[in-house]
């Protein structure tokens, strides 16, 4: 089995995020990018399914900018390829010209599966995976947390919705996932391991098809939530924060 | 009609979710704005009595077939682009749920509308269609204009009031023919209810719940402690139930459960608009968290910046020693 697994970058969330001049994108000269979370569970499961059923994992990537080191962790960690889709993508690309670049890259390649991550904290105009399903014209599921082959040209798949109930699906091949959770959590891969997969593995690089896709809307202004700090914050020395907190606990009758 | 707003409905086992009255709450607005009908799109099978609830709509089109009796992404997106390639409205409501990330993005490509997703809000206005998107994990609003004559916007829980999307009466019912629903690609096995966990975080009236901020899953019996001593549980964001530090069954949140305690008290979690849809309705909430920014804080009664072991071990000892 082909498995493809396209990954992105996305602004790291344990930074400050910088709103650019003009107050419509972030600031992207000062921000540190990271692989998506749900794209590490994409990466995951489809090792996981090469590990119990045998699969080429190939794993692609829009360079929107700091992806070589995030590629070669996927190879570090079991993936067979790894392939950087190159153009003019350093000010952020949109969910629909992503997924159109996706597209035409992966119809040029075999793909019985691709995993996508569920979702990413930047895709204002909708979710990569599911895109690009219906664009390819695959048939897509998003949030699914299990994957398993059901005979040679399906796949049966776990699909969460709200208060914990799932739906066991079947899923014709070839196919597009949107992964919410691997099976296990994402494996890591050490640093000796990638520095050493640097030396000695080389990142394809295809350059990235002309598409006609954009996200359909104009970001006019990009701000912090007014609504923040309804908190009262409480301050003090650790002793004294913990005293507060206990007094609130109290008073409502929630210490007994 | 041009001017319409379209809600598409969401139903689980015969019940209209929460979110399908708050988008009829925010279509009505949107509706009185354009000047053009409120019309609520229910796909399914043998739902037609769920047309009571929907007094809020000028009509309901309703899409059914037996392919529909459960749902599936393909059948769904199949029946709802032909009723929206129907209706043509200027703007589709779909709730940003499960059903909504399947349905959303893949109508925007068939139908060619453009999308917006995470919507908090949407206005309809002399300049156009423009909606907010939380993005950023809620650290952040994108409020954009959208081109075209048609739009979808993926509704967040909570972006109305789902109060003001139910009234009584019946609106008109229009049958749209179903679509080639054959040869589906996606098929329906089984429906997988929650197993009981050894605790269910939906009855206990103290939640402390722990978010990737607490580091390593050595720290979970430090909480623990203090769930205990306020007779109370643990439950857990995202994360850390996808880290397998704790059962899926302690998960609060979109695709865990929802849960409305006395006292939720988040260590460690910073927020994200998933977790915060399972949690907003308990009656107090106090938020630990080491960046003043995270977005806990803005649901939060009472936020402490601090790290988790600095002040939560004297809070347990305090409430130990009390006891």
């Amino acid at each position: 089995m082909d498995i493809v697994v396209p990954v992105k970058m996305v602004p790291d969330l344990v930074e400050e995020l910088e709103v650019n001049a003009e107050g419509t994108d972030l600031d992207r000269s000062v921000m540190k990018l990271r692989i998506n979370e749900f794209d590490e569970h994409a990466v995951e499961e489809a090792l996981g399914l090469k590990g119990r059923h045998g699969a080429r994992v190939t794993v692609l990537a829009v360079d929107t900018g700091d992806v070589d080191e995030t590629l070669f962790t996927c190879l570090a960690k079991g993936a067979d390829r790894a392939v950087k889709i190159t153009g003019d993508f350093q000010n952020g690309v949109s969910s629909h010209t992503m997924a159109a670049v996706l597209a035409k890259v992966i119809a040029g390649m075999p793909h019985d599966l691709i995993l996508a991550g569920v979702q990413a904290a930047d895709d204002r105009d909708g979710q990569v995976g599911v895109l690009l399903g219906a664009t390819m014209g695959l048939p897509h599921v998003s949030v699914v947390t299990g994957v398993e082959p059901a005979g040679d040209k399906a796949v049966s798949v776990r699909q969460e919705y709200a208060g914990g109930l799932v739906a066991e699906l079947e899923v014709d091949l070839p196919a597009v996932l949107g992964i919410q959770a691997a099976r296990q959590a994402p494996r890591y891969a050490p640093v000796s391991k990638v520095r050493q997969i640097m030396k000695t593995a080389k990142l394809e690089a295809i350059a990235a098809p002309a598409v006609d896709a954009g996200a359909g809307s104009t970001v006019r202004r990009l701000a912090k939530p007014e609504v923040a700090g309804r908190a009262e914050f409480i301050e003090g020395s650790p002793e004294e924060v913990a005293e507060r907190l206990y007094a609130i606990l109290t008073e409502r009758g929630l210490v007994k | 009609m041009l001017n319409d707003v379209a809600v598409v409905l969401e139903h689980m086992e015969g019940v209209l979710a929460e979110v399908s009255f708050e988008m009829l709450a925010k279509g009505r607005e949107l509706a009185r704005a354009s000047g053009g009908r409120l019309v609520a799109v229910l796909p399914g099978h043998g739902v037609r009595n769920l047309v009571d609830e929907l007094g809020a709509a000028d009509v309901v089109t309703l899409v059914e077939h037996e392919a529909l009796a459960h749902y599936t992404p393909e059948a769904y997106v199949r029946a709802l682009a032909a009723a929206l390639t129907a209706l043509e409205p200027r703007a589709a409501l779909v709730a940003s749920s499960s059903m909504g990330l399947d349905q959303a993005g893949a109508l925007s490509v068939r139908l060619g509308w453009p999308l917006c997703a995470y919507c908090r809000d949407a206005h309809l206005d002399g300049d156009g269609l423009s909606a907010v998107s939380q993005i950023y994990g809620g650290k952040l609003l994108a409020e954009a204009v959208v081109q075209g004559a048609h739009a979808i916007c993926a509704m967040l829980p909570g972006a109305a009031q789902a109060a003001e999307g139910r009234a009584p009466g019946t609106p008109a019912v229009e049958m749209i023919s179903p679509p080639d629903l054959v040869a589906l690609p996606v098929r329906f096995k089984r429906l997988i209810r929650p197993e009981a966990g050894d605790v269910d975080i939906t009855r206990e009236s103290v939640l402390v719940s722990v978010g990737r901020g607490i580091q390593s899953q050595d720290n979970i019996p430090l909480l623990e402690e203090l769930a205990h001593a306020l007779g109370g549980a643990l439950s857990a964001s995202r994360p850390i139930v996808d880290q397998g530090w704790l059962p899926k069954t302690r998960q609060v949140g979109k695709s865990g459960l929802s849960v409305k305690p006395k006292l939720y008290v988040a260590v460690g979690i910073s927020g994200a608009p998933e977790h915060i849809e399972g949690m907003r309705g308990a009656e107090l909430i106090l938020a630990i968290n080491t960046d003043p920014g995270a977005p806990i804080f803005d649901v939060a009664h009472y936020g402490v910046v601090s790290d988790l072991f600095d002040v939560l071990p004297l809070l347990t000892e305090k409430i130990k020693s009390r006891a």
